[in-house]
């Protein structure tokens, strides 16, 4: 059982989360902990606090603080491509679907600094989607969605993009959609010329669009399972019928209460689509 | 309800890295189908998108062995590894949860996130094992788990193929016990 130092940090922390809701209404609250409460000690140690209720202070007083924190409670790690298998299956399978539809609308759930946007928005340019798609990238960090919104990256992270590329299928090659210089790599604005940048919250906003493809990847691993299940009940509604979701390559719907609206499209790669009918 | 004192552990964590997967196949494939504890394992691999370890030891053992899914729930007598590329985290609702949070000591999966937040799910009722490895990872996670009042045991490192990695977790774990695979494998079968 935990100990009574661990019980007391809980009620800390609880309320430290319940802080950061009242007052600037990012709702942390049913984040899985584990995850979160790690990330919270290293940024109570990072501040020199004592304890969550030092933190809690901080936060609640001190300007420029939530943003600061606002860093160790989101995540972001991505890459251009990242699980090439996933954006290939899109490419072979999804793709001949959505070539039907005269006009797409695709939401990147939880985009963080862009590298989701940008590799569907290169994938839907050499597959002919993208005169007809307009994208909505969305996030809760809002300094997270300002670098979605400029998207440059390091160059170093060029190679690994490349490669991650070249093995989804890619028909072209990246450098023709980035500038390099300084260090780093730019891309081409005219890559969100047809994308809305906003902010959105999974846990206490609702559905803005009917869509016909959601992306979101490595997002819900930080929920608990009713919080998956509030996300997973939007891209549901936001889908049109026979619209697909895709999902980060170790996360299922098999534990989800809308895991009967939908159909596994391609099990290995999380693609799911939306029932008809529903 | 109060445990019989006999049995008073209900988790088994695992971490190893150079040369695990011989010192696993010393001990997974010889626990009885009947096992009744869960095990969740981090062993450092390459980053690739798929593993073949947990089909791999599926293949041999008797108990069941599985990569983890995101909020995969944990049951007795199943063996969970860390897929590549996530940490594996325990969360209190006895659930395992991943995440792509940056590696911890150059590693993801890592040990020290698995030890850690089993502990503080289990708390004293928690067993962490440390096989070789040629880093230190794991070491501050099985001083979590000492912390909570957990079993520590940690490979004696003259039998380790690496032995940077037991050596860390008995220098910051002086009272853990240090075993060869064999009477690891023992420790387990007993505690359950």
């Amino acid at each position: 059982m935990p100990n009574a130092i661990a019980r007391t940090e809980d009620i800390e922390l609880r309320l430290l989360l319940e802080a950061i809701f009242l007052k600037y209404h990012y709702d942390f609250r049913n984040y899985a902990l584990a995850s979160i409460k790690r990330r919270l000690t290293q940024a109570r140690d990072q501040f020199g606090c004592r304890s969550f209720s030092q933190l809690q202070d901080m936060v609640l007083n001190e300007s420029g603080m939530m943003d600061e924190l606002l860093g160790y409670l989101t995540v972001q790690v991505s890459e251009l491509f990242r699980d090439p298998a996933y954006f290939r299956a899109i490419r072979e399978k999804v793709v001949p679907h959505l070539k039907t539809y005269p006009s797409l609308k695709v939401w990147i759930a939880g985009c963080s600094s862009g590298e989701e946007l940008y590799s569907f928005a290169i994938l839907f340019r050499e597959e002919g989607l993208e005169e007809r798609t307009m994208f909505y990238a969305t996030d809760i960090n809002a300094d997270a969605l300002r670098k979605a919104e400029m998207g440059v990256y390091a160059l170093e992270r060029m190679k690994l993009f490349t490669e991650n590329h070249r093995l989804s299928g890619g028909k072209s090659s990246l450098s023709d959609y980035y500038t390099a210089g300084y260090g780093a790599a730019t891309f081409d604005k005219s890559l969100r010329k047809r994308t809305v940048f906003s902010d959105h919250s999974l846990v206490t906003d609702a559905v803005f669009a009917e869509t016909q493809f959601v992306s979101c990847r490595n997002v819900l691993i930080y929920f608990t399972r009713d919080l998956q299940g509030r996300a997973i009940g939007l891209f549901k509604d936001s889908l049109t019928r026979n619209g697909f979701l895709g999902l980060g390559a170790k996360e299922t719907l098999r534990f989800s209460p809308h895991a009967d609206e939908f159909t596994e499209f391609s099990r290995d790669e999380r693609l799911y689509q939306k029932r008809g009918g529903i | 309800m109060p445990e019989p004192a006999h049995k008073p552990y209900r988790a088994v964590v695992i971490g190893a890295s150079a040369g695990g997967l011989k010192a696993l196949s010393a001990i997974l494939p010889h626990l009885p189908a009947d096992y009744p504890l869960p095990i969740m394992v981090v062993i450092h691999v390459p980053p690739h998108r798929r593993s073949l370890i947990a089909p791999l030891f599926e293949e041999k053992s008797q108990v069941r062995v599985v990569e983890a899914e995101d909020k995969t729930p944990i049951e007795g007598g199943c063996v969970f590894f860390a897929p590549p590329d996530y940490h594996l985290l325990v969360e209190r609702s006895f659930e395992l949860s991943l995440s792509s949070e940056a590696p911890v000591l150059f590693s993801r999966p890592s040990i020290d996130v698995l030890f850690e937040t089993a502990a503080d799910a289990y708390g004293d009722g928690l067993i962490g094992v440390i096989l070789t490895g040629a880093n230190n990872d794991g070491a501050a996670g099985l001083k979590a788990v000492m912390a909570y009042g957990g079993k520590g045991l940690i490979q004696t490192p003259a039998t380790a193929f690496s032995r940077a990695m037991p050596e860390a977790a008995i220098e910051a774990c002086p009272s853990a016990l240090i075993l060869d695979l064999d009477d690891i494998l023992l420790e387990l079968k007993n505690a359950a």
